[in-house]
């Protein structure tokens, strides 16, 4: 390939050894904890004026998960991307920080003590997968099961009774789950497998219509109806962001896999038809749409501030620097502060400055998740590394667009930060399969070695 | 084939993952880019707008996070701040609310700040740049400071006075020491509790509604915010201008004002309200002690219109930025008339309005000898801990005549308080020169007349310059016999002991 990326063409200088640079990726491990404790310690100087007593406790707990973490990667995947755990360990130590902060203005409703548990099973899992995921190629294997069990976990939320307006969780006792989360992984897995296989048909076979060459409906069909199920189920749920991440991720694997720019075109023709039909329809939607148009409509109309409207509030009080973490009002927003709008929070006390160093971890993440699928051999793993990149992608953009009043607001967990378990979990896992991959990417063939 | 297709390892030519992953990963950094431009926009451009919105609950927040820096008047506070445990820590207070009103204004959580809690209110809430010892420092880590005092010009004594005098009746009172313009004194009736509304609960509402749908307008600020036609009073003004101007140069040489006074262009005769006026070659003192309308009207229109908008503007009529720091409304004296009107303005009438501040101010200005001083209500600004961020300086108004023709004046004042109309102001022991205004409102006349009186006074003997003027209306008495002698000149009589008695 002449167009090899910076990996590939390391790994094929023969007679110099590949780099493992685990070393530098302990450093960074361990700069992310620092940071997320000086957080810490932040809240609680500006709060109570006081180091925190459980700084040291809290630093050791996100310590130790990022040191296994970081230890099992020394250990089975050594040639791993050193970025990717400490994009992670940074990430989920401002959420938990974040979290902290506003259970501090929310007396009797802790949430960061059950985030530092669910980030603890991430963690447990992130190893899970790196040590039994030898070869991500075994995937494949399950790519039809893994769409069942995924259409299963989609459809169990309709018989538990809703959460606030809409039937996504899963409640048993005091643990609910949010499987729609979950599923997005075992769908990126189905649509890798099934696009990888069947690229060539759905680029080349089939009907022209104009300028558009449209695939057979057999090889087609499979997938445009795993998809609209999934979709289906999404909207009965009233789940707008994560059917609309769904959809942005079908569209974009379809075009990595067959290079039809026609797909770009049609997808984006369904979806602006699906939302102005779901708006149309659904009054619940139909306020959002409202809201986005004009956020600050509900004052001139004498209805106090809506949710958006203190979304926007909060970051404008943030300004340029924020008003230091501990010391915004971000409260006001009421309802879903800690998991839908945890960015406003994060936009109010940390301020511009820290909003953008937010989005560029995201986007160097994201990058990272390209550049390892681009850097891998098998159109598998090159089409499931790039899915997974682009949920990162797509969910920062439905969430953080959304409470900045740049699209309409769809709930979504900002991945990593915000509160929610089942948010982290998955979020660990697609880090952990993308240090699977980008080992396998940049590690030398055997026969140089 | 003719066409080459382009190059790539996808399918039959197009594009492999390799490009197609390339563009989608661009993409998806282009979605994070565009997050960045809107995270700008927000925080950046519009974030003054919001933070401003009215239904941004955060600068009210802000505002009361701490203490209310206090209002004093001498060395005691009339203001405080009282912890509420709801969503704005603090909330203010006042020692004695309907007293000072006047003066303070009310710093109300859910109905804002006005007169001087609005006019200092960054001092007082804390962020005002001078009270910041590393400014930037502290505008970057948003450090707020505690927040200052203000402390005005009252005298305690006078202010108290003024209230008493006015008790139940509609009026106000303003007083003002003529050598340095601080105002001593501000009062306005019926008063209000600015405290009863200062947080934001449902009894603040009620209590602020009340206030507001109130008749008697207690929240009306009649010393500052409200102008009358000054009557007679403003004939000090037209002596002024007539003396000044050379019109008159003895107020004991008898003038050649005619009776009757036929006002000019018109075949309407200007009528006095005592016979004793209807005589032809008064002299000017005998006119203002009779308060004869027919020969200050004639005056006013010898003198001229010109003059007599310059002599009134140099007492801060037409003035409508007289801030001290609190703004009063603008008094009223047209710069176009016929001379008719200028006749009837001369006295008072027809279009003249005035705030008992500014009427004040006359009275300051002749005993000032001519020197109108510019009216300050602060004395000075300090922080939390008493280290001054702004002392008052006295400043000069205009000149509004020389010594010599306010000497003259001032002669004209003395004889009316003790031959005149003011005989009520009289104090033993003290020279006090007035003038009384009874001045007719209304359709026809129809309205109880306000009751003026204007004046200054010093102890005996004293050659320095009279520690107090004052000014007093009252817009709507109960009394059948209203005129400024009888119900306006104790009332400045007693101020005016307040003060000389200190």
């Amino acid at each position: 390939m002449a167009t090899s990326s910076a990996v590939t063409r390391t790994a094929a200088r023969p007679g110099r050894p590949v780099p493992t640079r685990r070393t530098t990726e302990l450093v960074l491990v361990l700069a992310a904890v620092l940071l997320a404790v000086f957080g810490y310690i932040e809240v609680g100087v500006n709060v109570d004026g006081t180091v925190p007593a459980d700084a040291a406790e809290y630093g050791a707990a996100l310590g130790v998960l990022a040191l296994a973490a970081h230890a099992v990667v020394r250990w089975r995947a050594r040639y791993a991307d050193p970025l990717l755990l400490p994009i992670a360990v940074l990430l989920n130590g401002i959420g938990l920080v974040v979290i902290y902060r506003l259970d501090r203005a929310t007396a009797g409703r802790s949430a960061a003590p059950t985030q530092l548990l669910w980030s603890g099973l991430g963690v447990a899992l992130f190893i899970a997968v790196v040590l039994m995921v030898r070869d991500h190629r075994r995937l494949r294997r399950y790519a039809y099961v893994g769409a069942l069990a995924a259409l299963v976990l989609l459809v169990l939320p309709i018989f538990f009774p809703p959460v606030y307006g809409a039937r996504i969780w899963i409640v048993i006792g005091p643990l609910s789950f949010q499987p729609g989360e979950f599923a997005k992984i075992l769908l990126a897995v189905f649509f890798a497998a099934y696009l990888a296989v069947h690229r060539d048909a759905l680029a080349l076979t089939g009907r022209r219509v104009w300028r558009w060459q449209l695939p057979r409906g057999r090889v087609f069909g499979p997938v445009l109806l795993i998809w609209a199920a999934f979709v289906g189920v999404l909207v009965l749920e009233t789940d707008l962001g994560m059917s609309l991440l769904y959809f942005g991720l079908f569209v974009v694997m379809l075009y990595v896999a067959t290079a039809r720019t026609g797909w770009i075109a049609i997808g984006l023709a369904l979806a602006a038809l699906g939302t102005v039909t779901v708006g149309w329809l659904s009054p619940h939607v139909h306020s959002r749409l409202t809201d986005w148009l004009d956020p600050l409509g509900s004052i001139a109309a004498g209805k106090g501030a809506n949710q958006i409207a203190q979304s926007l509030f909060a970051f404008a009080w943030g300004g340029e620097l924020g008003t230091g973490l501990g010391n915004g009002h971000s409260m006001l927003i009421g309802f879903a502060a800690k998991s839908d709008f945890i960015l406003a929070t994060i936009g109010e006390e940390l301020g511009l400055t820290g909003l953008i160093a937010l989005f560029l971890l995201y986007a160097l993440l994201i990058s990272r998740g390209f550049r390892t699928g681009i850097a891998l051999r098998d159109p598998f793993g090159r089409l499931l590394a790039i899915g997974l990149a682009a949920i990162v992608g797509l969910q920062v953009f439905v969430v953080a667009g959304g409470v900045l009043a740049l699209i309409p607001l769809t709930g979504m967990t900002l991945p990593f930060v915000a509160q929610g378990g089942s948010s982290v979990v998955t979020n660990w896992i697609i880090v952990a399969l993308l240090v699977r991959m980008s080992d396998i990417a940049r590690r030398p063939a055997p026969e140089e070695a | 084939m003719a066409r080459i297709r382009p190059r790539g390892n996808g399918p039959q030519g197009l594009p492999g993952i390799s490009v197609t992953g390339r563009r989608a990963g661009t993409f998806c950094l282009l979605l994070i880019a565009t997050l960045c431009v809107q995270a700008t926009r927000v925080q950046v451009f519009e974030a003054k707008e919001l933070d401003h919105n009215s239904a941004n609950q955060r600068l009210t927040i802000e505002r009361y996070s701490q203490p209310r820096g206090n209002i004093l008047v001498g060395a005691d506070p009339v203001t405080g701040s009282v912890p509420t445990g709801g969503r704005y820590d603090y909330k203010r207070s006042y020692t004695d609310g309907p007293m000072y009103a006047a003066v303070t204004g009310f710093a109300s959580q859910a109905y804002g700040n006005t007169q001087l809690e609005g006019t200092e209110d960054d001092l007082l809430t804390g962020t005002d740049g001078r009270l910041a010892s590393w400014a930037v420092w502290n505008a970057l880590a948003r450090k707020q400071n505690p927040g200052g005092d203000v402390y005005t010009t009252l005298d305690r004594a006078a202010q108290e006075a003024a209230m008493r005098g006015l008790g139940s009746q509609k009026g106000a009172v303003a007083a003002i020491e003529p050598a340095t313009g601080r105002i001593l004194a501000l009062a306005s009736t019926p008063s209000y509790d600015p405290g009863s509304f200062a947080g934001y609960s449902s009894a603040d509402q009620t209590a602020w509604n009340r206030l507001q749908t109130d008749t008697d307008q207690p929240m009306l600020n009649r010393a500052l915010r409200q102008t009358y036609p000054p009557g007679s009073t403003f004939k000090v003004v037209t002596a002024a201008a007539a003396l000044a101007d050379g019109i008159v140069t003895d107020i004991d040489a008898p003038t050649d004002a005619p009776s009757p006074y036929v006002m000019p262009g018109t075949t309407t005769p200007l009528v006095n309200a005592t016979s004793a006026c209807d005589r032809p070659g008064l002299s000017l003192d005998t006119a203002m002690v009779l308060s004869c309308n027919s020969v200050l009207g004639y005056l006013g229109v010898q003198t001229g219109l010109d003059r007599m908008v310059g002599m009134a503007a140099s007492f801060g009529f037409n003035d409508g930025r007289l801030d001290m720091p609190v703004r009063p409304a603008r008094s009223n004296f047209d710069t176009k008339m016929n001379q008719s009107q200028v006749a009837l303005s001369s006295i008072g009438q027809f279009d003249t309005a005035a705030t008992p501040l500014v009427m004040a101010m006359v009275a300051a200005g002749v005993a000032n000898n001519g020197t109108v001083m510019r009216p300050q209500l602060v004395d000075k600004l300090t922080k939390s801990d008493g280290a001054v961020v702004q002392l008052m300086k006295p400043a000069v108004y205009k000149r509004a005549m020389t010594p010599e023709v306010a000497g003259q004046v001032q002669t004209l004042m003395t004889d009316v308080v003790e031959d005149g109309t003011g005989r009520n102001a009289r104090i033993g022991g003290a020279v006090v020169g007035g003038k009384t205004g009874t001045a007719q409102h209304g359709v026809d006349n129809s309205g109880t007349p306000y009751a003026w009186f204007i004046s200054w006074a010093k102890p005996a003997g004293s050659t320095a310059v009279p520690p107090v003027a004052v000014a007093v209306v009252i817009a709507d008495s109960d009394a059948t016999d209203v005129t400024g002698g009888g119900l306006a000149a104790p009332i400045a009589r007693s101020v005016m002991q307040a003060v000389l008695g200190r």
